[in-house]
């Protein structure tokens, strides 16, 4: 028994490989869109325009609102039908948990940009400062502490959520673990397996989150 | 000879109250102007419209015969030659004293490094804070912090600077390295526009002293005149205020303080 579902583990191992690349590739594309966008939009929000805040606002809400499994649907099968547009499963995973990222990340730096005084923008302006120079040198590097934890919880989000993308069709990890089970009803082994490969991968960087924050929030 | 700074029946509103009314003000090159008057007459507010941190709302605004006021205005060039220092300093507490110096200087004015490395090092000497080039504003106390501040600015080779209640927020013993830090730069001949309560030094550091209230300037003299012989009853009872300050008796009776 023992032996045997080491055997599997061992002539599953290519195939589940692939697998876990699909879902690091979507979890990072994923990250790094997350982090552009979030900071973009904590940029455009802490700019304080009436207009723009009223757009933010609706994109934020419609991502807390609408549930993230939605707009995979919506996008996947909603986009040919009314657009005559059709997105590959694996970018349109990527796009949705981008967008949704986006938003939340986005929360995130614009609360730590709020939470500088004021007089860090003035005292940058003062200078002569553009404002790409004063968010680039003066207040993203500033925010930097108050936001890197939460961010980084963020990210073992959007990993997580990353499996969904089993639902449009994409071969991640989990749909590899669920063919092998239906071939070899070994589903405690497979799913300790995933088990692992999501624990190994969210607990270091919710621990590196935990630490950040104790040792930033004590400085 | 015409004036470095002058506004010109300068307005300014904060939604539907006029906080600046009719301003005309003028300002000679090297000339250093103490502005005076009770708190929420718009003292700040002229100084911010000045390096356009507030936008105006009418009159004209010139700096060296150039309209600000105009459409065009670069408010960016404009604050290369207008150094402004605050009330709580605002270091940029991330980066050392010496980034914090060369900041505008390398990236706004994009000027050579050791040439404004240099400046930095001399006006930090000058300021008696050389060994703290390294340290971070954190580690410094308020009055230092202050003097890095005012460095800051000069670092920018302004052609004017404007200190708005920069000895507010210190304790009382640090009052006094910071203006003398200002003394120095009047006696170097540097145009200067102070906001300050702090009285003795306003009589010693002005060549004028512009009284204002509720958003008017109600006079403008030289500092001996204005002190001795206030024209308005505003700028009196302000004064009277101060004055009461300096007549309190030496020791108050403990019970009266409980
Ligand atoms: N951002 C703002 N929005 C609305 N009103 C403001 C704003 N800033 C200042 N004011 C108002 O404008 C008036 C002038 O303010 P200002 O700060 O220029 O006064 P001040 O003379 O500098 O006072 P203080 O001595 O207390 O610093 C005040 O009535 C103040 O309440
Ligand atoms: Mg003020």
């Amino acid at each position: 028994m023992a032996s045997s579902g080491l055997e599997l583990l061992l002539v599953s191992l290519p195939q589940l490989g692939r697998g876990a690349a699909q879902t690091l590739a979507i979890s990072a594309l994923g990250i790094v869109f997350s982090t552009l966008g979030g900071v973009a939009y904590g940029v455009l929000a802490s700019l304080n325009r009436r207009g723009l805040n009223l757009v933010l606002r609706v994109y934020l809400e419609l991502f807390r609102a609408i549930p993230v499994l939605v707009w995979l649907y919506l996008l996947f099968f909603g986009l040919p039908i009314f657009f005559a547009l059709s997105i590959p499963s694996f970018w349109c995973a990527v796009l949705v948990l981008s967008l949704w990222g986006s938003s939340e990340v986005g929360e995130v730096v614009r609360g730590a940009l709020r939470s500088l005084p004021l007089g860090q923008r003035e005292a940058g302006l003062s200078i002569g400062l553009s404002a790409w120079q004063l968010y680039g040198y003066v207040l993203l590097p500033q925010a930097l502490k108050r936001m890197t934890p939460p961010t980084i919880n963020i990210y073992t989000r959007i990993i997580k959520t990353s499996s969904l993308a089993v639902l449009i069709g994409v071969v991640d990890v989990i749909k590899v673990g669920q063919q092998i089970i239906e071939r070899t009803y070994e589903s405690v082994l497979i799913y300790g397996v995933l088990f692992l490969f999501f624990f190994f991968i969210c607990y270091p960087l919710s621990a590196a989150s935990r630490a950040l924050e104790r040792r930033w929030t004590h400085a | 000879m015409s004036a470095l700074i002058e506004f010109e029946g300068f307005n300014k509103f904060f939604g539907d109250q006029q906080v600046l009314k009719a301003v005309d003000l003028q300002v000679r090159r090297g000339e250093v102007v103490v502005i005076l008057g009770p708190s929420g007459c718009g003292k700040s507010t002229l100084l911010r419209c000045l390096n356009g941190l507030e936008s105006a709302d009418g009159g004209h605004l010139r700096l060296g015969g150039e309209e600000l006021l105009a459409p065009g205005t670069d408010w960016r060039q404009v604050r290369q030659r207008v150094g402004m220092v605050f009330q709580s300093y605002h270091l940029f507490g991330h980066m050392s004293v010496l980034d914090n110096l060369l900041l505008g200087p390398l990236k706004v004015q994009k000027r050579q490094r050791h040439e404004a490395l240099a400046q930095a090092q001399a006006l930090l000497a000058r300021v008696g804070l050389l060994d703290k080039r390294d340290a971070y504003p954190r580690q410094l106390s308020g009055g230092q912090q202050q003097r890095i501040a005012i460095v800051r600015s000069l670092c920018m080779n302004p052609e004017v600077m404007l200190f708005d209640e920069v000895t507010a927020a210190l304790d009382p013993e640090m009052v006094k390295e910071v203006l003398q830090v200002i003394q120095g730069l009047a006696r170097d001949g540097m145009t200067l526009l102070i906001v300050t309560h702090e009285m003795a030094f306003a009589r010693a550091v002005a060549d004028r002293i512009v009284f204002m209230d509720a958003g008017r300037i109600l006079e403008q003299n030289d500092p001996e005149s204005f002190f001795s012989n206030p024209q308005t009853a505003r700028a009196q009872q302000f004064l009277e205020k101060f004055s009461y300050m300096e007549s309190l008796p030496k020791k108050m009776p403990a019970k009266e303080l409980s």
